[in-house]
């Protein structure tokens, strides 16, 4: 299948990367080379079988609702980009 | 006879009876790669103080009678995607360059709690992308065997540790082959569990429903007291399984006779290195003298396995990697609003492969794809597994090679991600079907390259490939030769 720059920039839009020119002409050729290796797929008739997204058993993980692991609120906050007393500075969000 | 040089069970002999103390093997390994690490970059950070303290700590559980396992005192190096209380964890990329773990990942604590050592977080494939280590953004580790050489990925450095004697074991996680592959390159043991068997939790996610995390090691015996040490159900990971932890190392005999291997004709195909597919084919033989039955099997899904993978697995990465947002911990740009900080974040902190895969990712999630390609991919991965439970009605153990060739040149292959990602035809169908799969050495190629075998098993049956790898251990020395550094 052939992917067009177009596509290439609205995914990145999504995926909330910013291309540069390079890199938008680079992946509009590999992800072209790549996603026609995957119509290898094509070739198998899939219409009766079941899609498999985890292996073993699902079973749902209870457990009671208490904290348990301690606080670490400066180890956790040291990583922060920015940050105002125990508060995670971030840009403004409603402009 | 140099300590570094040594095997985890054979200086767990020495430290148990005295003869040693953790903090002469830590200083030998520290010396080691003193003279080791320009040569290799296998590591990202190194831990000499923290070492230092851990090893006097083991030293005095050593001197009580009583309460160590064979890992205690013991100088193990770490993948940088474990987090590791207090030390940095970069999951080699520039966005997590100043990451500092808050607390320790499950099979790290586990190893602690054990009195073992944590020399040093292991250079990988920016967040375990890649199958040759050349995808990290701070250092290029180079194979032992052939400096020129990648040594494998996307645990590369925890390989190269091994193998070059910069530690006696070391933890990796495996999603596509990111233990294996490496270990098959660098002439060591290296084994993925199965899915469930050893908790993820504190592992950087990339392939949630893939990922695992297993040892590499000198030998197999080394392999099977390791895994006991970090097996088993884990609350904190929900995936993890609640099933028992069976003792693998007492388990260890060459008593295979009456066992069942099946030979998939599909993994012996034209393209492969004829020195691979011949050390390989000995090695079966070595283990049908050793009375085991052999028996040609067919998994005939396997050539869809690279396709399916590279949907599957950056699917579940685009979506585990949307965390990186610059917000809370990690690289953020300066930008005049708030989206723009996101896409400034991810453009400058993430590494070509990262964001190739995010793309591909993203695509395949999205509208109008997402039925063709995902939805797809996972029906073919319903097959692939297929084909393993009728296989295994058959055989108790599956032999392949571990990849199609031994290790490649630095820079082959970095402009050709589609023939990148063919280097893992081998080592995907397991992980697609969750199953345990483990690679030892077999032999070498003309360039003095080693070459990996890869035996696969049943759910949950460790047991039985260590088992069969152990005979093969027993009748070659493949696993006794050292790289010339």
């Amino acid at each position: 299948m052939k992917i067009t720059k177009e596509e290439v920039k609205q995914v990145a839009t999504l995926a909330r990367l910013e291309l540069s020119p390079q890199e938008e002409d680079l992946l509009t050729h590999q992800l072209g080379k790549i996603f026609q290796y995957m119509e290898k797929l094509d070739q198998l008739d899939t219409t009766t079988v079941e899609p498999l997204t985890q292996v073993g058993e699902i079973t749902n993980a209870f457990r009671e609702d208490r904290v348990v692991n301690r606080p670490a609120t400066d180890s956790l906050l040291s990583n922060a980009p920015a940050r105002e007393q125990n508060f995670i500075k971030v840009p403004k969000i409603i402009e | 006879m140099n300590l570094y040089s040594l095997t985890l069970h054979e200086l767990h002999e020495k430290l148990k009876n005295k003869v040693i103390s953790s903090v002469e093997l830590t200083e030998s390994i520290f010396q080691r790669i003193a003279a080791t690490e320009e040569k290799l970059h296998s590591f990202i950070t190194l831990c000499h103080e923290s070492a230092r303290a851990e090893a006097k700590k083991a030293d005095e559980l050593l001197s009580q009678d009583g309460g160590i396992t064979p890992p205690s005192g013991i100088p193990v190096a770490v993948k940088d995607i474990f987090l590791t209380q207090g030390i940095m964890t970069t999951c080699a990329s520039k966005i997590l360059a100043n990451f500092l773990s808050p607390y320790d990942g499950t099979a790290v604590k586990k190893l602690k709690e054990t009195g073992t050592v944590t020399v040093g977080k292991t250079n990988m494939d920016e967040f375990a992308m890649g199958s040759s280590t050349e995808n990290s953004a701070f250092s290029l580790t180079r194979n032992p065997w052939n400096l020129d050489c990648v040594p494998g990925g996307s645990s590369g450095g925890s390989a190269t540790a091994v193998a070059g004697d910069q530690c006696i074991a070391a933890l990796g996680t495996d999603t596509g082959g990111s233990i294996r592959q490496p270990a098959a390159c660098c002439g060591i043991v290296g084994l993925k569990p199965t899915y469930g068997r050893v908790s993820r939790f504190g592992i950087i996610a990339f392939a949630s429903s893939l990922d695992q995390v297993g040892p590499l090691t000198k030998d197999i015996t080394d392999c099977a007291l390791l895994l006991e040490a970090i097996a088993g159900y884990d609350p904190l990971d929900s995936t993890s399984v609640n099933c028992p932890v069976p003792s693998y190392s007492s388990s260890l005999s060459s008593n295979v006779s009456g066992l069942r291997i099946g030979i998939p004709k599909e993994y012996f195909v034209s393209g492969m290195q004829p020195e691979v597919e011949n050390a390989v084919k000995e090695g079966v033989s070595v283990l049908e003298r050793s009375g085991i039955i052999v028996k040609e099997i067919s998994l005939p899904h396997t050539e869809y396995a690279v396709a399916a993978y590279y949907i599957i697995a950056p699917a579940e990465a685009s979506s585990n990697l949307a965390r990186y947002d610059g917000m809370r911990y990690g690289y953020r740009s300066a930008a005049k609003n708030l989206t723009e900080t996101y896409m400034k974040s991810r453009e400058q902190g993430f590494g070509a492969e990262v964001k190739r895969r995010i793309m591909l990712g993203t695509y395949v999630l999205s509208a109008g794809y997402y039925d063709a390609y995902y939805l797809k991919a996972q029906k073919v991965r319903t097959l692939i597994k297929k084909d393993f439970d009728e296989a295994f009605k058959g055989c108790d153990a599956i032999i392949t090679p571990t990849a199609p060739t031994t290790a490649f040149k630095i820079g082959e292959k970095t402009q050709d991600p589609l023939q990148m990602y063919l280097t893992d035809i081998f080592t995907l169908p397991a992980s697609l079907a969750g199953l345990p799969a483990l690679s030892l050495p077999c032999g070498f190629d003309a360039k003095g390259l080693p070459i990996g075998l890869q035996i696969m098993g049943k759910y949950f049956d460790e047991a039985t490939i260590l088992r069969i790898g152990y005979t093969f251990e027993q009748a070659t020395d493949w696993h006794n030769k050292k790289p010339p550094l």
